[in-house]
C-alpha cells in the first residue's frame, strides 16, 4: 500500500511468442511487498502467460525479471519456489493421492536418519495450517477433502516456505461466498506479514474488495497500472476490453424483446434419477431461454445430463415434439437435436491437441456419419463463419485448441455444437472462468439463437446472468425443482427461493 | 461424493484383499493336502519365487509412477547369460556380479531417458528394450550355458536353517532385503514420495516443484537394477544362462503387482502388496503341483481369472475417485 519500499518483483519489457500467437509484448510489471496486486484483463490478454513467466514455467523471449533488485532467470517452477515465489493455480495442482501434510511439505520435508520424519512433517504441516486458520488432520488423504479445502491446502503449501511472493491465479472460481471470505481473510493476514500477493480473478467485486493496486493487460500488452481507489469499475472494464461497453446493455434489450415463444419442443414428465435429481416436470419451448438457478450441488448439472441422456432416468419420460423419446444415450439425444455444452470443457468437450478447424469438423462429421465426407470448401466456409460469429481469437483455424485461452476454448466448444444446428442447446456454466467481454458475447449469442428459434437451457452459478437472459427461470434446491419464475423476476425473488430456510449469504455475485 | 470421506480404508482394500486371498488359497491347500501347511512349504514359496519378488519390487516403482516396464524378463535372461558366460570365461565372481548389475541399471537408465526426453510411451520404449535385451542374449550364445563355477554353485546350494527345521536359501534373504529397501525408499524418502506424486498427477508434481524428470528416469533404473539382481538370483536357481530363460516373466511380475493392489494408473499401491501378489501366484502353483494330475498351465488360467477380477475392482475404485 505504501510505496516507500522497493518492488520485490520487477518485470521489464517482457515479450513472449507462441507459434502463431504473440502472447506478451513488451510488458512491464512491478509488485511491492505487503500489497495485493490484481492482474486484470480479458481471456487471452496474457495474464496467465505473464504469471507463468514469473514462476518459471515459461522463459521470456526478451525482457528481464528482477527479484528484489537482482536479475533472475528461472527455468522451472522449482527454481522460482526456491527463490520465494509460490503459486496457487485455478485448478488445484496437488496430488490427491497423498496426505495433506505431504502435499504441503513434499520436496522440503523434514528428515531424520536419511528418511522422511513423518511426525515432524505432520507437526510442521499442522503449524502452517494453523497459521491460516485451517483445522484439518494433516495425516488425512487430500482427496477426502472438498475442493475448497484443497485450495486452502495449496495456499498452505505456498506459504510453507519462506515465501516473499504469492501468486494466486483465479483461486476463487470454484469457491462459494463463504469460502471466498475465508480466503480473503488469509490473504489479508499474509499481506500484513509483508508478503506480496499477485491476484487474478474474473470477479470484479472480489478484486475491488481485496486489491490495493491493479495492472491491466490487453492482447498481450500493458494498458496501465493503477491504484484500485483511482480506477472505477467502468474505467477498468473499458481499459480491459478497450471498447465502449454497450454489449451488456444490448442484451437486456434483447431479452425484453422476446416474449412470444413457439410450440413445446421438449417436455419432461416426472423425469428423475434416484440420488441425482427428484422427479420434475419441465417444458422447453422453441425460441425461449430457460434459466436454471440453484446453488452448487442443487442438481443443475444432473438435470441437464438427464435431458441429454448422459445419465439414464430412473423414472418419468421425455417427450420431444410431443412424441415419447427413449434416450439410450447422448447419441439418441443428439439425433433428436439436443446439444449439451459441458461445464468441464477440457475433459468432456474439446480435443485439445486438434486445431480449431478439426474440432468444429469433428462434430459435424459425427453427425453426418463417416460415409459422407465434408468437402474442404464447406469446412472452410463453416469454420470461417463461426470464427467470425463468435469472435474467436486468434482467428486462425489451424491454431491448436490447447493454446487458446479459456474464453476462446468455450467459444470453440459452443461453435462445435452450433455446427450441428441443435434445436435444444443446453449450456452448463458457459461463462464460468471467462472474462466480461467474452461473457457478453456468449450471452448475446444465446439471445440471438433464441430469437432464431433455438431453445436454450442456460445453467449458471451467476444469478445476475440467469435473470438477465432467461425468459423463464427454474429454481432448484437440494435436488428438487422448487419453482418456476417468469423472466421479469428480480434477483431477490430467486435468492429468496434458493435460500429457503437457509441464509442467503451463499449467493455469490 | 459422500463416499469420499471413507477414502482411507479403500486405499488399503486391494492389498487387504490380496492378503486374504493368499490366506484363503493357502487354507484351501492345507485342508486338501497333508503336509501343505508346513513351514517348509511356505519357505519354498519364497525360495522358488525369490527372483519374482525382486522383479515385482522393481516393477512396483515403475507402475506407481504411472509407467510400465516390459523389458524385465529379457533383462533377467540377459543377466543369466552374462553371468554364465562371464564365469565360463574365468571372470572373478565379484566382477561378474558388478557387470550384471551395471548392465541392467544402464539399460533401465537408457529406457528411462528415452521415455522422458522424447516423451514416448513407456510401453513402446520398454518393448523395444525387451527385444534388445533378448537379442543380446543370443549374441553371447544361442545355446544354454551351464554354470560350473564352484563358489557360485556353493552359494546356490547353501541353505540356512531356521528354527523348526525349515531351510531357506540366500536367494530368500536377498529378496527380503530388496523388499525392505523398497519399502524404505518408497515410504521414507523424498524420491519415493515423488514416485507416488508423479503417479498421482504428474503435472501437479511438476508445478509443486518436485524433481519429476529425475524420478521418472529413476524408476526405470531401479527396475533395471532389480531385473539384473533377479537375473543373478535366477542364475543361482537354474545354474545356467540361456536366452530363452524367463520368457514372459515380465508379465508374471506385472500380474503380481496388479494382484497386489497397485493401480495401473499409478499413484496408489504398496510394495508389500506386490510381495503378497507373488505369494498368491506361488501358492496357486504349489496347489496345482500338490494336486498332481492337473497341467501346470492351470496356473496361468487361474492367474488370468484373478487378474481380470482385480482389474475390475481397481476400475471401480478409480471411478469412485473421480
Amino acid at each position: 500500500m505504501t510505496e516507500s519500499p522497493p518492488p520485490v518483483v520487477e518485470m521489464r519489457g517482457i515479450s513472449l511468442a507462441f507459434p502463431g500467437v504473440k502472447a506478451l509484448q513488451d510488458v512491464d510489471f512491478q509488485l511491492f511487498p505487503g500489497e495485493v496486486h490484481a492482474l486484470m484483463g480479458e481471456n487471452g490478454a496474457g495474464k496467465s502467460t505473464l504469471i507463468k513467466t514469473l514462476t518459471g514455467v515459461h522463459t521470456p523471449d526478451s525482457g528481464t525479471v528482477l527479484l528484489a533488485g537482482e536479475t533472475v532467470a528461472f527455468t522451472s517452477p522449482g527454481d522460482a519456489q526456491q527463490a520465494g515465489i509460490s503459486t496457487v493455480y485455478q485448478e488445484v495442482n496437488l496430488c490427491a493421492n497423498l496426505t495433506v501434510a505431504e502435499n504441503i511439505l513434499l520436496g522440503r520435508e523434514p528428515r531424520k536418519l536419511g528418511g522422511i520424519d513423518f511426525k515432524a512433517m505432520r507437526t510442521q504441516a499442522a503449524a502452517v495450517l494453523a497459521r491460516i486458520g485451517v483445522h484439518i488432520d494433516p495425516a488425512s488423504v487430500l482427496e477426502s477433502h472438498p475442493i475448497a479445502v484443497q485450495q486452502l491446502v495449496a495456499i498452505a503449501r505456498a506459504i510453507a516456505v519462506d515465501c516473499r511472493v504469492l501468486v494466486l491465479d483465479e483461486p476463487t472460481s470454484s469457491l462459494d461466498a463463504g469460502e471466498v471470505a475465508e480466503l480473503f481473510r488469509i490473504m489479508r493476514v499474509l499481506r500484513d506479514e509483508g508478503v506480496a500477493i499477485l491476484f487474478v480473478s474474473h470477479f470484479l467485486d472480489q478484486v475491488y474488495e481485496i486489491a490495493d493496486r491493479m495492472t491491466v493487460l490487453r492482447n498481450g500488452t500493458l494498458v496501465g497500472e493503477h491504484l484500485t481507489k483511482d480506477l472505477d469499475r467502468r474505467a477498468l472494464i473499458a481499459a480491459m476490453i478497450g471498447r465502449e461497453l454497450g454489449a451488456l446493455e444490448a442484451i437486456e434489450d434483447a431479452s425484453e424483446r422476446r416474449t412470444a415463444s413457439g410450440p413445446v419442443l421438449v417436455r419432461a414428465e416426472g423425469l428423475g434419477r434416484k440420488g441425482a435429481i427428484a422427479p420434475f416436470d419441465l417444458d422447453i419451448r422453441a425460441g425461449e431461454v430457460v434459466g436454471l438457478a440453484g446453488l452448487l450441488g442443487s442438481g443443475r448439472t444432473e438435470l441437464a445430463r438427464l435431458l441429454f441422456g448422459a445419465d439414464k432416468a430412473t423414472e418419468g419420460k421425455l417427450l420431444v415434439d410431443g412424441a415419447h423419446l427413449h434416450l439410450r444415450g447422448p447419441r439418441s439425444a443428439i439425433a433428436a437435436g439436443i446439444a449439451f455444452c459441458s461445464e468441464d470443457r477440457k475433459g468432456e468437450g474439446l480435443v485439445a491437441d486438434l486445431s480449431i478447424r478439426d474440432n468444429l469438423v469433428l462434430a459435424m462429421q459425427a453427425a453426418r456419419g463417416w460415409s459422407r465426407p465434408v468437402s474442404r470448401r464447406v469446412k472452410d466456409q463453416l469454420v470461417e463463419k463461426y470464427l467470425a460469429a463468435l469472435d474467436i481469437r486468434p482467428a486462425n483455424p489451424d491454431a491448436l485448441v490447447r493454446t487458446l485461452s479459456g474464453g476462446n476454448q468455450q467459444k470453440v466448444l459452443l461453435a462445435r455444437w452450433l455446427v450441428t444446428e441443435p434445436r435444444l442447446l443446453i449450456l452448463d456454466e458457459p461463462t464460468r472462468g471467462i472474462d466480461i467481454g467474452a461473457k457478453a458475447q456468449i450471452q448475446q449469442l444465446v439471445t440471438s439463437l433464441a430469437a432464431e428459434g433455438t431453445a436454450v437451457l442456460f445453467i449458471s452459478a451467476e444469478l445476475e446472468e440467469v435473470v438477465r437472459i432467461a425468459d423463464r427461470i427454474v429454481v432448484l434446491r437440494d435436488r428438487h425443482k422448487i419453482a418456476e419464475l417468469d423472466g421479469g423476476s428480480s434477483i431477490d425473488e430467486v435468492v429468496g427461493l434458493i435460500a429457503g430456510e437457509h441464509l442467503s449469504e451463499e449467493v455469490a455475485s | 461424493m459422500t463416499a469420499l470421506t471413507t477414502k482411507l480404508p479403500s486405499r488399503f482394500l486391494p492389498v487387504l484383499a490380496t492378503v486374504v486371498l493368499f490366506a484363503l488359497t493357502f487354507g484351501v491347500g492345507s485342508g486338501l493336502y497333508d503336509g501343505f501347511a508346513s513351514g517348509q512349504v511356505i519357505a519354498n514359496l519364497f525360495i522358488d519365487n525369490a527372483f519374482l519378488i525382486v522383479l515385482a519390487a522393481g516393477m512396483t516403482f515403475v507402475i506407481l509412477s504411472g509407467g510400465i516396464d516390459l523389458s524385465v524378463g529379457s533383462v533377467v535372461a540377459l543377466s543369466t547369460m552374462v553371468t554364465a558366460a562371464g564365469l565360463k570365461a574365468g571372470w572373478p565372481l565379484p566382477l561378474v556380479i558388478i557387470a550384471v548389475l551395471v548392465i541392467g541399471s544402464t539399460l533401465g537408465l537408457l529406457m528411462g531417458l528415452v521415455i522422458h526426453k522424447f516423451d514416448i510411451q513407456p510401453f513402446i520404449v520398454t518393448l523395444a528394450g525387451m527385444f534388445l535385451a533378448r537379442g543380446l542374449c543370443f549374441l553371447i550364445s544361442v545355446e544354454s550355458v551351464s554354470i560350473k563355477d564352484s563358489t557360485f554353485r556353493d552359494v546356490a546350494t547353501a541353505v540356512i536353517e531356521l528354527p523348526g527345521g525349515v531351510t531357506i536359501t540366500y536367494n530368500v534373504i536377498i529378496a527380503l532385503v530388496v523388499v525392505a529397501a523398497a519399502l524404505f525408499v518408497l515410504h521414507r524418502t523424498r524420491f519415493g514420495r515423488t514416485v507416488y506424486a508423479v503417479g498421482g498427477n504428474e503435472q501437479s508434481a511438476l508445478l509443486m516443484g518436485l524433481k519429476t524428470a529425475r524420478t521418472k528416469v529413476g524408476v526405470y533404473v531401479i527396475s533395471g537394477f532389480c531385473s539384473a539382481l533377479a537375473g543373478l538370483l535366477f542364475s543361482l536357481y537354474m545354474l545356467s544362462g540361456y536366452g530363452l530363460h524367463a520368457v514372459g516373466m515380465e508379465l508374471d511380475a506385472i500380474a503380481a503387482v496388479v494382484i497386489g493392489g497397485t493401480l495401473l494408473a499409478g499413484g496408489v499401491g504398496y510394495v508389500l502388496g506386490s510381495l503378497a501378489g507373488v505369494l498368491v501366484l506361488g501358492t496357486i502353483q504349489t496347489l496345482i503341483s500338490f494336486q498332481g494330475t492337473l497341467s501346470s498351465w492351470w496356473t496361468k488360467i487361474v492367474i488370468g481369472a484373478l487378474l481380470l477380477v482385480f482389474i475390475a475392482v481397481q476400475r471401480g475404485l478409480i471411478r469412485e475417485r473421480r
